[in-house]
């Protein structure tokens, strides 16, 4: 698979770095965001900081589940585990997410039935196996996971099963996207578009950024030279004064997207009117609920939940560092109280999460050298 | 989180047509087509899995492609990991709990 390996091969990665660094104007200064966690992740991992030019700089986006998750939500999720007829299932990422009360983790250590499952169908599943319990699955994740969740909820529909909900916590890219445009302390040049989200989205989502923003937008694969490659697409656009939507992950992103996903998602979902992010506050029309007619499988219908609003951690900056505005290490807990063996903030948790990232990648990297 | 788990169709289920059993690695699991077009898999296809679901068709060499990246991630346990503990609608006889 000669194809493949291209991508990593460090030879045609500094080949195209080379190419970023002869093509950039020293004059100018380059603000991409790269939405998306994973291409967080990916540019730490592989270091990828360190062969772009100085004034080429990465501003990691809120792309990343678990770290855009208010801690109000946390604690309103995890109050339906205080009962004892409930089990609270969710994916392992959340189970260290930290509530006002502690992690999911520490809550079953404590007695809470919580359990980790690696499929919104293995949440239904276990409803089935435990007709007394009442098992609600604690949703979250951008709309590449969305689709599943509709699935089940349909599924479980389907089935007739009464002892089932949903604890939906799923938001949308575009209007995060958006808000950071509209952000006045926020300066970006352009974006490095979302991978798999986009392949269920298309790219057509983003065509008012290029249309109405002037920025450019290329939706990007993971891989080192993928990254590269979509940052070198946006300068070129840039200097050209162009701005269009731009597809660097054809081999996995349709234009158009996948519409039977984009159907379930239609058929089960509704946009809230506004809901919370960490870092970038309300957000109208940013994230989805369950439609009215399948309350029966809406935890917020079923279960009094307090909604309660919580400030961070005394001393995080997740919202600094998830709007960009500091560095993962500039936050005054980093690598002191919050590292990722005992997270303060969200950031620290997810390996899509910047500051996490940051302290795998760079921290060892900086105490090498 | 966003984990995209290539896998090869072995088989698609007779008694629920919106199941099919999957290769990932030495793993076999049942994953959920309902997200793809009627009739857009077959045996020997390849797809792309997410928490229990394909999310897209692939060919080999994509499959390939995204395997490499997810070792290149340092995600190809978790990968597995994670396919391993599809629990729903196991075969016949071979129904494990949840752990707890």
């Amino acid at each position: 698979m000669k194809y493949v390996d291209e991508f990593r091969d460090p030879r045609v990665i500094s080949r195209v770095a080379r190419e970023i660094a002869r093509t950039v104007d020293p004059a100018r200064r380059y603000r991409v965001m790269e939405v998306c966690g994973g291409h967080t992740h990916s540019i730490y991992r592989h270091g990828l900081r360190d062969v772009l030019p100085e004034n080429i700089e990465l501003i990691h986006g809120p792309g990343c589940p678990v770290c855009v998750l208010p801690t109000g939500r946390v604690d309103d999720g995890l109050t339906i585990a205080d009962r004892d007829d409930t089990i609270l299932t969710c994916f392992g990422d959340m189970m260290r997410v930290p509530g006002t009360k502690g992690t999911p983790l520490e809550l079953k250590a404590r007695g809470a039935d919580i359990r980790m499952v690696y499929s919104p169908l293995d949440a239904l599943k276990l409803a089935q196996q435990n007709p007394r319990k009442h098992v609600c699955f604690f949703s979250i994740g951008f709309e590449t996971t969305a689709p599943s969740t509709a699935l089940t909820i349909l599924r479980a529909q389907a089935l007739g099963v009464t002892n089932f909900s949903v604890f939906c916590n799923h938001v949308t890219i575009v209007p995060a996207m958006r808000a950071i445009l509209d952000s006045p302390d926020m300066r970006i040049d352009g974006f490095v578009g979302p991978g798999h989200v986009s392949s269920i989205t298309g790219c057509r989502p983003y065509e008012f950024i290029a249309r109405d923003y002037g920025k450019p937008v290329v939706v990007s694969g993971f891989e080192p030279l993928d990254i590269l490659e979509s940052i070198l697409m946006i300068v070129h656009q840039l200097h050209a004064n162009e701005a269009k939507v731009e597809n660097q992950y054809k081999r996995i992103v349709p234009w158009e997207g996948n519409v039977p996903a984009l159907r379930a998602m239609l058929q089960v979902f509704e946009l809230r009117p506004y809901f919370e992010w960490r870092g970038l506050g309300f957000i109208s029309q940013s994230a989805l609920a369950i439609r009215a007619e399948l309350s029966a499988f809406d935890a917020e219908r079923i279960f009094d939940i307090p909604g309660v609003r919580v400030t961070d951690p005394r001393g995080a900056q997740c919202g600094e560092v998830l709007k960009g505005v500091l560095k993962p290490p500039q936050c005054k807990l980093f690598a002191t109280e919050c590292n990722p063996e005992h997270p303060v903030g969200a950031l620290m948790v997810s390996s899509e999460g910047a500051c996490a990232a940051y302290y795998r990648y760079a921290m060892r990297a900086a105490v090498e050298t | 989180m966003c984990l995209a788990i290539p896998g090869q169709i072995i088989e698609i289920a007779t008694e629920q047509p919106l199941l099919a059993r999957v290769n990932v690695g030495s793993v076999r699991r049942n994953v959920n087509i309902g997200l793809l077009e009627n009739g857009e898999v077959a045996p020997g296809d390849w797809i792309l899995i997410h928490v229990g679901f394909a999310l897209s068709k692939i060919d080999e060499a994509q499959a390939q492609d995204q395997l490499r990246m997810l070792r290149a991630m340092g995600e190809d346990q978790l990968a597995i990991e994670e396919v391993r503990g599809y629990s729903f609608a196991e075969p016949k006889g071979e129904e494990d709990e949840i752990r707890r």
